[in-house]
């Protein structure tokens, strides 16, 4: 599995995150390139089944970043992706999903070089993770 | 004109959706009157081989309830799509897996081991599995596959129409049958249930703000008779169902768990579902939201007690 190159899908705030990020590139910070950046405007506006759908569509990992509690441009948007995200991290581990292919987090738009941190982190789990494989269809039955 | 030929069909389902058909009460005689019923197992003397024998397409439509998890209901799944024009999902298993589906969460082996070695009551001596082959005397005899996944009817053969509920309210079954009889068809693919919102829209329970601070299951609070049940900490499921069938449940007070399938427009109800009771948390702290959500014990079986199997993650990745 050395060649595998895992997907990582990243739901990034238009206020904090995506300027976190867009720093990191103007800042030259080297950066893991496995993350595909989808801008929203608030971690607020990722419904979890955004998550599951960048998973069927084959992505290894999904990250979501936002504010900083507290910062929201919004007042509060983070606070219920937080709440959301908690729900669906359990579930998502009854459906057998890794814990390190999720991820929920904060970065500021000061912050390329956490940004850079948190990426590189989390391409690096899902490395060793391997690919996820959304659906078996396995039909012997006996074992 | 000549009379229409129905089929009627159960795969994998408890036939709950058997005796919903007869819900319509005294309109069966029109049933009776516009239609031949030519295959019904539960309540009428045809042989699968019957069916085998008539001609591709000559069945105007088949009513299948139950979904597929076995090579059994597969079989029949083909055969019935092969000799109707019409084939509808008709209850929560055929059209989104429902409770059968839940068998996702596990695989075949899990399950069998489950119904025959491990639980208490079982005396199996012989540490006996159902075998898919078995050689007596007379000769061989085989049983169905049971497969790891369950999956909808959708996924294994093309469905024309689908209607939803575990099982179908009458008023749904019935616009099913004098849509059949009357030859006003929907547009292909749709879901036939009186046109309706969320079940909330349905529900008289009064509605302010949402805001939790504990979830409950349902033996352990009293409700308020009034209040909606989601206010009150119950997981009601109303907020990410389609409505239509009255707000039976949430009117006796007891929480919507979904039955109905997702809102029209959307596809993972479960995921939805999941959104819904997170947001009204009453916390902003991390611990406090995590001890609030420990009140629900079981949240992907909760959100996804009827559409696993027709959700985005369909089934749990498990050990083989």
């Amino acid at each position: 599995m050395t060649d595998f190159e895992p997907k990582i899908v990243a739901f990034l705030c238009n206020w904090c995150s995506y300027r976190g990020a867009d720093l990191a590139g103007t800042s030259r910070i080297k950066c893991a390139a496995n993350v595909r950046a989808i801008r929203v405007m608030c971690s607020g506006r990722v419904e979890p089944a955004f998550i599951l759908r960048a998973f069927e569509l084959g992505a290894d990992g999904v990250l979501v970043l936002g504010c900083h509690p507290g910062d929201c441009h919004y007042a509060e948007g983070n606070y219920k992706a937080l709440r959301r995200m908690t729900l669906l991290k359990r579930a998502l581990a009854q459906l057998g999903i890794e814990e390190d292919r999720f991820r929920l987090d904060w970065v500021s738009a000061s912050e390329g070089d956490r940004f850079s941190h948190i990426v590189n982190e989390m391409t690096e789990k899902v490395r060793e993770l391997g690919p996820y494989k959304p659906r078996e269809e396995a039909r012997v039955a006996q074992a | 004109m000549p009379k229409l030929k129905v089929a009627l069909y159960w795969a994998a389902s408890c036939g709950g959706c058997e005796i919903a058909t007869l819900a319509i009460g005294e309109r069966i005689l029109q049933l009776a009157e516009a239609a031949d019923i030519v295959f019904w197992p539960v309540a009428i003397d045809a042989k699968y081989k019957d069916v085998e024998e008539m001609e591709d397409g000559s069945i105007d439509a088949c009513l299948f309830n139950g979904a597929v998890r076995n090579s059994e209901n597969e079989h029949m799944a083909r055969l019935l799509r092969q000799k109707s024009k019409i084939l509808i999902a008709y209850g929560s298993c055929a059209y989104e897996g429902c409770i059968p589906g839940l068998a996702n969460f596990f695989n075949a082996r899990a399950i069998l081991e489950c119904a025959f070695l491990e639980t208490a009551s079982t005396d199996n001596g012989g540490k006996t599995l159902p075998q898919p082959k078995f050689n007596v005397p007379e000769g061989e005899l085989d049983l169905p596959v049971l497969y790891d996944t369950v999956k909808t009817l959708a996924q294994v053969v093309d469905v024309d129409y689908s209607v939803p509920g575990c099982p179908p309210e009458e008023s749904a079954t019935w616009m099913a049958l004098e849509a059949l009889i009357s030859g006003k068809l929907p547009p292909r693919g749709a879901v036939i249930a009186p046109p309706a919102t969320a079940v909330c829209n349905d529900c008289p329970r009064i509605k302010n703000e949402k805001k939790v601070r504990a979830f409950h299951r349902t033996y352990e609070i009293v409700p308020d008779p009034d209040k909606c049940l989601l206010e009150q900490g119950l997981l009601c499921c109303g907020v990410g169902t389609r409505g239509g069938c009255g707000a039976l449940c949430p009117r006796a007070g007891m929480p919507c768990t979904g039955c109905y399938g997702p809102v029209e427009g959307v596809r993972d109800q479960g995921s939805h579902l999941l959104s819904a009771w997170a947001s009204i948390i009453d916390s902003n702290d991390p611990d406090e939201i995590k001890n609030i959500l420990d009140g629900i014990v079981d949240p992907a079986g909760s959100a996804y007690r009827y559409s696993l199997p027709a959700s985005m993650i369909n089934r749990a990745r498990v050990k083989p």
